[in-house]
């Protein structure tokens, strides 16, 4: 026993090794003084000055900046719900249809995303431009007398949030859906619950694995993207992710970035309990 | 009756259904094809459709625009380097992670979750004050490691999901029948996950050439990756040029897909006439018994 544990040790160090190191060198360490960083204090020129402070804690509390993260928790909020309710329909849809057919509709999902994020984000834009085709229909149909503005609102970059993450949400909940056997529902009905009933007392909760990897794989990245907020927001929109981008660029508080980027960490129980539901069907395999 | 009813019901319920995948993918494929369409746009710059021309095509295939065609380089170069490196230290530790017990093991797992559950921009400031701090120079060099680190959790998460119970004890077979470790690894374990692989491969390339939050906290100040380029011309206006360019790289990707899929039709089928035949092959011998 004792020699096949010590021949194995070669193997195991050859293949969990570098992955190990990697992941140690590059997260862990990063992750641990980032939080150290969060309680030094701010270097006259930028930069930090090793000294222990919560200066920056407090800076947190100030209203501005409570203000923007208290919106983008709202924002990263909404945007998941309906990308959840959006969604779960479109995501049972698909996993009722035959599994040949189910493949090829997620494959139809994925190819839009293989271009460039911010080229669609800026075909967003495009509609929406105040002279913009959007407008122009809308003035064409009547519904609106003078050319709205789009561009550079909220609106406009929740949007952006909501076409982003949707194949995040779809695909997690698609997987778990298409477990669901079909003789839990039949049993359901033929014990005479009404569709209805079936579905919040049997549909909803043997999905719901797929439902939380959906919400962890949606609010966090729109708590954190600020990619969407540049490209629509044109500078006028900010969240948390603006903010911290900021304090490396141009403002060079290094202290308060990592106090924010502290904000927006799930607790790490997130990290152990969900397996973040990375689709386990054909088309990733 | 009450059966004509409950049929007329289900009709109604797919057509919603087809109706709600319709809009789905409308909404999924409107910015793509707005996309393409400005790549034809007749202006200096994208804001408003002015007629029709297909001269940034022409000028995308001069060469001329040397800013987008280096950046392009560079994130190919970058996006194919982090695929190499992330898919073998991704189905190495996919392999070890799954097989070997260690001490540690609990805590590297979780490390491994922590890039796909954090925000991107929170991982690319922690990587951003380390380099920093220990004065390395910025360049390409930190946008791989970056991209390495989001790319090998995504990489680890496919193989892992792909081994299965058949793997190891086609492993013990191989050593049984005397393989050594080295070709049972690279004759049996490697081929049995390889659609693992490829898949791993396939979304560590798609999420390097995407992804901009890494690539712009980690680039130097000389030479920036394509979206990153993209995010700054954002302020005056994305050149319909750019437009064009990201046109002809999804129609790439769509018929290197479309190439993909020919040749596994093409491969089942010869694998099914093989099974076919030995089925054939074995009821004619047990019937000659």
């Amino acid at each position: 026993m004792k020699t096949r544990k010590r021949k194995n040790r070669l193997p195991a160090l050859a293949q969990a090794g570098p992955v190990s190191v990697w992941m140690v060198l590059f997260v862990t360490v990063p992750m641990l003084f980032i939080i150290y960083i969060s309680f030094m204090t701010r270097g006259t020129f930028g930069g930090v000055e090793y000294k222990f402070s919560t200066a920056s804690y407090q800076t947190l509390l100030n209203v501005m900046y409570f203000k923007v993260i208290a919106k983008s928790f709202k924002v990263a909020a909404f945007t998941t719900v309906l990308c959840l309710i959006l969604g779960y329909p479109f995501a049972y849809y698909i996993a009722r249809k035959p599994p040949e057919k189910a493949g090829k509709l997620i494959m139809l999902i994925m190819i839009p995303f293989w271009t460039n994020s911010l080229m669609r984000l800026n075909a967003w834009m495009l509609l929406f431009q105040t002279k913009g085709p959007v407008n122009n229909l809308l003035l064409a149909l009547g519904l609106i007398s003078a050319p709205k503005t789009f561009i550079y609102t909220d609106w406009l970059v929740t949007l952006g949030l909501i076409t982003s993450m949707l194949p995040f949400a779809i695909l997690p909940m698609y997987s778990s859906i298409e477990k669901l056997q079909k003789s839990m529902l039949e049993a359901s009905a033929d014990l005479g619950a009404p569709p209805a009933k079936t579905f919040w007392r049997v549909t909803l909760p043997l999905t719901f694995p797929g439902i939380f990897s959906a919400i962890i794989l949606t609010f966090i990245p729109a708590l954190g993207i600020y990619t969407v907020t540049d490209m629509l927001g044109g500078g006028k929109v900010l969240y948390i992710g603006n903010i911290i981008k900021n304090q490396f660029g141009v403002i060079r508080n290094w202290p308060l970035g990592a106090v924010c980027s502290c904000c927006c960490w799930p607790s790490p129980r997130f990290s152990s309990s969900s397996t973040p539901g990375f689709p386990r069907s054909r088309t990733w395999r | 009756m009450e059966k004509n009813k409950k049929l007329r019901r289900q009709k109604t319920v797919r057509f919603f259904g087809d109706f709600y995948a319709v809009l789905m993918y409308a909404v999924f494929y409107i910015p793509v094809a707005v996309m393409i369409v400005f790549s034809f746009n007749d202006a200096p710059r994208n804001y408003y459709w002015q007629g029709f021309t297909t001269g940034w095509y022409a000028k995308l295939f001069s060469f001329a625009n040397t800013s987008l065609i280096s950046a392009l380089w560079y994130s190919l170069v970058i996006a194919i380097l982090a695929t190499v490196i992330s898919v073998v230290i991704g189905v190495l530790g996919g392999i070890g992670l799954r097989k070997f017990k260690f001490v540690g093991k609990q805590f590297i797992n979780m490390n491994i979750y922590v890039p796909i559950i954090v925000p991107e921009i929170v991982l690319a400031v922690a990587m951003l004050i380390i380099f920093m701090t220990l004065g390395v120079k910025l360049g390409m060099g930190t946008i791989l490691i970056g991209h390495c680190t989001f790319c090998i959790p995504y990489a680890v998460v496919t193989i892992k999901g792909r081994i299965s119970g058949d793997n190891e004890t086609l492993q013990e077979a191989s050593m049984d029948l005397g393989a050594n470790r080295l070709q049972t690894f690279f004759r049996i374990t490697i081929p049995s996950i390889m659609p693992g692989i490829l898949s791993a491969a396939f979304l560590s390339f798609t999420l390097s050439i995407d992804d901009v939050v890494m690539s712009n906290m980690l680039a130097g100040a000389r030479q920036s990756t394509l979206p990153v380029l993209i995010l700054s011309m954002n302020r005056t206006g994305i050149t319909p040029d750019t437009n064009a360019l990201t046109t002809v790289m999804i129609a790439v990707m769509v018929l290197g897909l479309l190439c993909v899929n020919a040749v596994q039709k093409h491969r089942q089928k010869k694998e099914a006439a093989a099974i076919a035949e030995s089925e054939a092959a074995i009821s004619a011998a047990r019937s000659n018994v």
